[in-house]
């Protein structure tokens, strides 16, 4: 049975063995000066797994008694998660060697919090879920605070650290409620004790304690008060990688404990959600329009964003999952793009975030400015982009529930929301004479950015083939 | 009453008194060793419980270790309690208000408290016939939740990790000890004998 089990999750022991090996052998050899290098290692061993996930994985695997589903559904979600971190880990590098803090643990810890985000995905027991999220939140909050003698940085660990401990006080709380109603911590088993239609109460008071702890990790609000601080005093690349791969795991955690241990009393919390999903895009898009600080505003994107992805969670049938599932790969490309712009803002070598320094940079770099224009109509959801076609899908999951007013409060609160990606727009072409910013010397930075671009616009032909896998990852989990 | 109620009430009493007196003493020191009582009172109930691993594991682990580290933090850092309590006081009412609702909320909602039909039956047959627990702990640990130990065991390595990355500083001026170096030096070129005549200098 052993042998079995431990070929269904190769991948993460592959990883881990990985990520420890890289640990001890830099330790004793280079430490330090083989930070780059292990970086682009690391890159290269994260997305060959994900190659390896994707293109052989096949079918549903239950192993450990059921405490981990190796699924169509968590294979689309290992891929995005893996390939996002690799191209993060690319666009790092050279950011975090000019700034030199560039250590050779954070590769390593990148890594594990990879195996963490695997766990949560592939998790079918709640102690399999906790045991992922933590591996996953643990390794964030040191990255966050990377950059150790900055005030800024080690705040936002440290506000990191104390919030998410609270937030998994409120999931554990939930968690023992969910096993003191069922007797099991089996997400087979919930689901049946669960029944169809009404929950219980005895179960529903601990699913509210879930949801609560779930909306914190992936910054929904009322529990987002963390992500604005964090994403400013975080050095930019750990930003990036916040904005993408642990966005995705979670909510891809969020889709699995709903369907796979509550899919019985979807009603129930299908109100909780798009509750959370309408004061999200609300909040994120009205809070944004004040903000001078462009991380700071990519947070409130990213929280107005999530609200979006949980639209097609709340709509719980198979059709919301597949356009969620979309969205969050969509959004984690556009964010690679606008973070590897973001990353390559500076003056006389310093790097900057204020918004305003953007004043008349197209008429420096027409070719950079034209894919952020292209970035931020998509992120906006302006029709001809592929973050328009990403807010269709949700929107369509959304009327396929007959949740009209979920659609329209969407569209208002992105019509909204379009003003600030808009403002940006305005200050590249038609700012006022300023300072110039420079952006340049990393060709990497240059190639993500124009990629993720290029993505935004030719995707709109077919989504590059998505589309499919993405069905067939909702098919397997709602069903 | 039997001496077994006896105990459990007494351990039971202990506990709550030891947790209450942790929050409310004046002196912090004061504070570690009542939550040291606590600790020892719930091992006591596990005990009872026939659950002497965990409770062998609470007085170790706990009182032997997180107690006794919690005793040197609070002794050695020159923290400023008396202000801390001063900015606590400050927001004091509108968290009891807080607490109070919760608290109500809870009584509502355990007062309606139901489990499932099969919760019962689930949970029965926890602690197999014949085996000491501390066996039947191992088999649990080892096979059924073996994916889940060996994940803690990462959650600690990244703990480990975190805790180098975060504190960890290599100084210059700091003289280190090389074992090798002292052990392949040789004595004949480490000293140099002279003849130092009386009255002079060298």
């Amino acid at each position: 049975m052993i042998q079995a089990d431990l070929n269904i999750i190769l991948p993460e022991i592959v990883l881990s063995v990985f990520a420890m090996s890289a640990l001890v052998g830099t330790v004793y050899t280079a430490k330090d000066r083989a930070a780059g290098l292990l970086t682009w290692v690391t890159a290269g061993v994260l997305a060959l797994v994900a190659l390896w996930i994707g293109l052989t994985g096949e079918g549903v695997n239950v192993a450990f008694g059921g405490m981990f589903h190796d699924d169509a559904f968590a294979r689309f979600a290992k891929v995005t998660i893996l390939l996002s971190a690799a191209v993060v880990l690319v666009m790092s590098q050279d950011y975090m060697a000019r700034r030199g803090m560039l250590r050779f643990e954070y590769p390593v810890l990148v890594t594990l919090s990879a195996v963490g985000m695997m766990m949560m995905v592939s998790a079918g027991d709640l102690i399999a879920l906790y045991m992922g999220l933590e591996l996953q939140s643990l390794a964030l909050y040191v990255v966050a605070s990377l950059r150790r003698d900055s005030m800024k940085s080690t705040e936002a660990g440290l506000k990191y650290f104390i919030l998410g401990a609270l937030s998994s006080g409120l999931l554990l709380y939930g968690a023992s409620l969910i096993y003191g109603f069922a007797g099991t911590t089996l997400f087979s088993g919930i689901i049946g004790a669960a029944g169809d239609g009404q929950a219980p109460l005895g179960l529903l008071f601990g699913l509210v304690f879930m949801i609560a702890g779930l909306a914190f990790k992936v910054s929904a609000v009322p529990f987002h008060m963390w992500t604005p601080d964090v994403y400013e005093g975080s050095p930019t690349p750990v930003t990036a990688f916040f904005a993408t791969a642990p966005k995705v795991a979670a909510m891809a955690l969020f889709a699995r404990v709903m369907h796979d241990a509550f899919g019985g009393v979807s009603n129930d919390w299908g109100q909780i959600v798009s509750l959370l999903a309408v004061l999200s895009m609300f909040l994120g898009a009205i809070a944004a329009i004040g903000q001078t600080n462009i991380k700071r505003l990519m947070a409130f994107s990213s929280i107005a964003h999530m609200g979006y992805a949980m639209i097609g969670l709340a709509a719980g049938t198979a059709l919301g999952v597949e356009a969620m599932l979309i969205y969050m790969a969509i959004y984690v490309t556009m964010n690679i793009g606008t973070f590897a712009f973001i990353m390559s803002m500076e003056k006389d070598g310093k790097p900057v975030t204020d918004i305003s320094a953007l004043n008349m940079y197209a008429k420096r770099e027409p070719g950079r400015a034209l894919a952020m224009l292209v970035l931020m109509f998509s992120l906006a959801g302006v029709p001809p982009m592929l973050g328009f076609f990403a807010k269709l899908g949700v929107w369509r999951a959304a009327l396929d529930a007959d949740m009209v007013w979920l659609v329209v409060a969407s569209a208002v609160a992105s019509a909204i929301g379009a003003f600030y990606y808009l403002r940006i727009v305005y200050y590249m072409y038609f700012g006022e004479e300023g300072e110039t910013l420079e952006t340049g010397r990393a060709p990497v930075l240059w190639v993500c950015l124009m990629g993720s671009a290029a993505v935004m616009v030719l995707g709109i032909i077919n989504l590059f083939g998505i589309e499919g896998a993405a069905a067939a990852a909702a098919a397997t989990l709602v069903n | 009453m039997t001496i077994v109620a006896l105990a459990f009430y007494l351990f039971a009493i202990c506990a709550i008194a030891g947790g209450l007196f942790t929050v409310i003493s004046r002196n912090p020191v004061h504070s570690v060793l009542w939550l040291i009582l606590a600790f020892l009172s719930s091992a006591g109930l596990f005990v009872l419980l026939g659950a002497e691993f965990v409770a062998m594991l609470l007085v170790i682990v706990y009182v032997g270790a997180v107690a006794v580290l919690f005793l040197f933090v609070v002794m050695m850092l020159d923290v400023d309690f008396a202000g801390l309590k001063a900015e606590m006081a400050k927001y004091m009412p509108l968290a009891l208000l807080i607490g109070l609702v919760l608290l109500m909320q809870f009584a509502i909602a355990f007062g309606a408290w139901e489990t499932s039909q099969g919760a019962d039956a689930a949970r029965a047959a926890v602690t197999p016939e014949g085996i000491e627990n501390t066996a039947a702990l191992g088999l649990l640990l080892y096979d059924q939740y073996f994916l889940i130990f060996q994940l803690s065991g990462l959650i600690l390595l990244v703990a480990m990790i975190g805790a180098i990355v975060l504190t960890l500083r290599h100084r210059a001026d700091v003289k280190r000890q090389d074992v090798l170096a002292q052990m392949y030096r040789d004595p004949a070129k480490a000293m140099q004998l002279k003849d130092v005549k009386p009255g002079q200098g060298l």
